[in-house]
């Protein structure tokens, strides 16, 4: 023979599936809620989602090159953080702040940790949380056509109804990505159908929640009420985008049964009886610190060991 | 009944397409014939015959080592030229028995019986183990050890393992569209040694000439049924295809025998009725030349002994140079680094790709994403064992029945970050188990 050959262990082949394309169609995913983010609110909009996605990106090169480690940005996981944590901002805050929370969530919750697939938490949203507290007065000044207004969610709280169409078509004031549930929808189908996330953690979560709400929402059977605790806040968002994070979410389908059950009574919890009127990302960065207990319990019988099969 | 399929696995490309409608040729050897001692689970065959004795085709040229173990038999008339290491197909150096071919081909006398069903069950399993039958599926288990279970009162299911689930190979496919009187036949045979045993000629959907082939054949046949499985690596899988066809899920402390079964490769159940009608032993198989690297892939009935290295050039050469070759599928084969090698009872076919695949991607971080999960056969958590092994924590891996791991490499396909997880979880289980070797 004249060439040397390759010798390797089996298997030789592999699928085309790789990390990159997952986060693209992540990033596609998301396009549509982007998209009408901006069209909602305007170039502000844009601009954050701009400048936080580099931020971000930038985080996690700069940070790769001080500690001498093989460059990571190109499996785009840094954009799908930019992305969802523009999507969770409100619209008109500060954009040097939002470089604040991408270094945050990059550095912080992600790298300092051991990069892609380490964090204990959801970075996107343990940055959020981190500007929450940090910056509550920007990020709970939530404006709609240049006024500072209340979200549908504060307004329920209050008492006051909300009009289910505008909490559909999105057009209400909230975060840039949380308020249009048909875009969400939208998304969220792709990626099911394109096999990168599966109904089970969205489904566990929406419908516990939905049973909490009409049993501890104080507003019984009214369906115009739950209706508006689904679509209202960043549920929608949580439950497909944030929540399904494979690094901070259970790796079998049990665990993520109960994950998304513990997601429920969360929100449930923190939204009706919180101070706060809404809870999705203090219930979402909460269970993902439960996910090795979670796994922990749920761990799968292997085949011919009395499991099912 | 069994569910038709199992739970997890992966459909890599088929690939069949190379070589599955070229019809089987024989192919005569040109050089040296090369026969490894060792051919089959259990202790090596020992030799019979030493250097410059003369051997006509199908005569003993080693015995059985033992209980588990096999004699092997010439395929040539020629000369022992030599007894001494030879590389085989999974790279390791075997005692091997060299003949050279006088290219006569005279054969020894047979002892052919007329019924099959006329011999007792006992000259019937003394048959199997003097032609020296053994799985040729590929791990080469000794055929008349497998019909000779501690309780035969409780075998239930004679199960013909036709689903050649790894893509490329073709030879299983081959032989039902040409011998399937005889696959009958030795299912038939194999039925009649346990008394409450029925026959499942168990075959992928892929092959639905097959299917409706045998389906055909046994109609009449009371104790033979045709079952269509779900195509799916790794259906072929021994614990899969018992699931599959009976509902009956074992572990790997477990026997097939433990759940009333016993499973034989195509290849294997018609060279058993061969054996027995005919009295031969085992001297030839069919294997599948393929790849895109081969310029005529097809399928070749080969005597044993037979250096790779001739087929390839009778499949019309390299189209293009290689960059891998592998001894069997591209799921479980095993590369090799020198393809002058010789067919023997288990190998299958020599696989030859342009690319290698599994070098294209640089492993990165395992993201959690559950795909490996999902695909594990065994319903294991791949990329957890895996890290296990890569921190050393053997105790942990067993707890966590990492030797449950059927090594079919579902997981390493899947992962969308290329991890080496079959390659990791491979190392744990060996040194689990030569660890319980030890004690």
């Amino acid at each position: 023979m004249s060439e040397l050959l390759h010798v390797s262990s089996s298997p030789h082949v592999r699928s085309k599936d790789t990390t990159q394309k997952i986060m693209l169609y992540v990033v596609i995913s998301l396009l549509p809620a982007a998209c009408f983010g901006v069209y909602n609110f305007g170039m502000q909009a844009l601009v954050l989602i701009l400048v936080t996605i580099a931020s971000c990106v930038l985080s996690e090169y700069v940070f790769n090159m001080i500690t001498k480690r093989k460059q990571t940005i190109q499996d785009l996981s840094a954009v799908v953080t930019g992305l969802l944590l523009a999507l969770n901002l409100p619209p008109a805050f500060p954009w040097y702040l939002a470089i604040v929370g991408g270094i945050f969530a990059i550095i912080v919750v992600k790298m300092v940790f051991g990069g892609l697939g380490q964090n204990f938490m959801n970075p996107a949203l343990g940055a959020r949380c981190f500007l929450l507290i940090s910056f509550t007065g920007y990020m709970t000044n939530f404006t709609y056509d240049g006024e500072s207004v209340a979200t549908p969610l504060a307004l329920l709280k209050a008492g006051e109804s909300v009009k289910t169409m505008d909490l559909f078509m999105g057009t209400t004031a909230g975060t840039i990505g949380e308020t249009c549930v048909i875009a969400l929808l939208a998304g969220a189908i792709f990626l099911i159908l394109m096999g990168v996330i599966q109904i089970t953690i969205p489904a566990s979560y929406i419908i516990t929640f939905a049973i909490f709400t009409l049993l501890f929402g104080g507003h019984g059977f009214d369906m115009t009420f739950l209706v508006a605790e689904l679509c209202g806040g960043g549920l929608m968002l949580g439950a497909f985008f944030m929540a399904t994070d494979y690094a901070t979410s259970p790796i079998t389908t049990n665990g993520r049964i109960i994950f998304g059950i513990c997601l429920g009574i969360l929100t449930g919890v923190f939204r009706f009886y919180g101070a706060s009127a809404e809870g999705v990302s203090y219930a979402i960065i909460f269970s993902n610190l439960l996910v090795p207990l979670i796994e922990k319990v749920s761990r799968p019988k292997a085949f011919g060991k009395g499991g099912k099969a | 009944m069994g569910i038709l399929t199992f739970k997890g696995g992966v459909h890599p490309y088929e690939g069949k397409e190379l070589s599955k409608d070229k019809p089987v040729t024989s192919y005569l050897p040109k050089n040296d014939l090369v026969f490894p001692l060792s051919q089959h689970i259990g202790a090596p065959a020992t030799p019979v015959v030493a250097k410059g004795d003369h051997v006509l085709a199908g005569q003993l040229i080693a015995e059985a080592g033992g209980f588990v173990s096999a004699p092997i038999y010439s395929s040539v008339s020629g000369t022992v030229k030599a007894i001494e290491p030879r590389r085989t197909g999974t790279s390791a150096m075997v005692q091997s028995i060299i003949i050279e071919n006088d290219g006569e081909y005279k054969s020894v006398e047979f002892q052919p019986v007329e019924d099959v069903f006329s011999l007792s069950k006992e000259e019937v399993i003394e048959r199997i183990k003097t032609a020296g039958i053994v799985g040729m599926g590929g791990a080469g288990f000794p055929t008349h050890v497998k019909l000779s279970p501690k309780e035969p009162e409780k075998i239930d299911y004679i199960i013909a393992n036709c689903a050649e689930c790894e893509p490329y190979l073709t030879s299983d496919y081959r032989l039902m569209l040409d011998e399937p009187e005889n696959l009958i036949g030795g299912m038939k045979l194999m039925v009649s040694l346990f008394e409450h045993a029925k026959g499942i000629i168990a075959i992928e959907d892929n092959k639905p000439d097959c299917i409706d082939l045998l389906s055909k054949m046994t109609a009449d046949e009371p104790k033979i049924e045709v079952k269509a499985v779900k195509t799916k690596y790794p259906q072929g899988s021994e614990r899969q295809m018992i699931f599959a066809t009976t509902g009956r899920a074992i572990n790997s402390a477990m026997l097939p025998a433990d759940a009333g079964c016993i499973v034989d490769n195509t290849a294997t159940i018609i060279n058993v009725y061969k054996a027995v009608k005919e009295g031969k032993p085992l001297t030839h198989r069919v294997v599948t030349i393929t790849g895109d690297a081969i310029n005529d892939p097809r399928n070749f009935d080969v005597l044993f002994g037979t250096s790779f290295a001739e087929l390839v050039e009778a499949a019309g050469g390299f189209k293009n140079q290689p960059e891998k070759i592998i001894s069997g599928g591209p799921m479980m084969g095993f590369a090799v680094f020198d393809y002058n090698f010789p067919v023997v009872k288990t190998t299958s076919s020599l696989l030859c790709m342009t690319k290698d695949e599994a070098a294209q991607y640089e492993p990165t971080a395992c993201i959690n994403c559950g795909r490996c999960v999902e695909v594990c056969p065994s319903r294991l958590i791949p990329s957890r064992l895996a890290k296990l092994m890569d921190h050393g924590d053997i105790e942990a891996f067993e707890k966590m029945d990492g030797v449950e791991c059927v090594e079919c490499g579902s997981c390493s396909y899947i992962c969308p970050a290329k991890r080496h997880l079959a390659q990791s979880i491979r190392a744990g289980r060996q040194t689990v188990l030569a660890n319980r070797r030890k004690k």
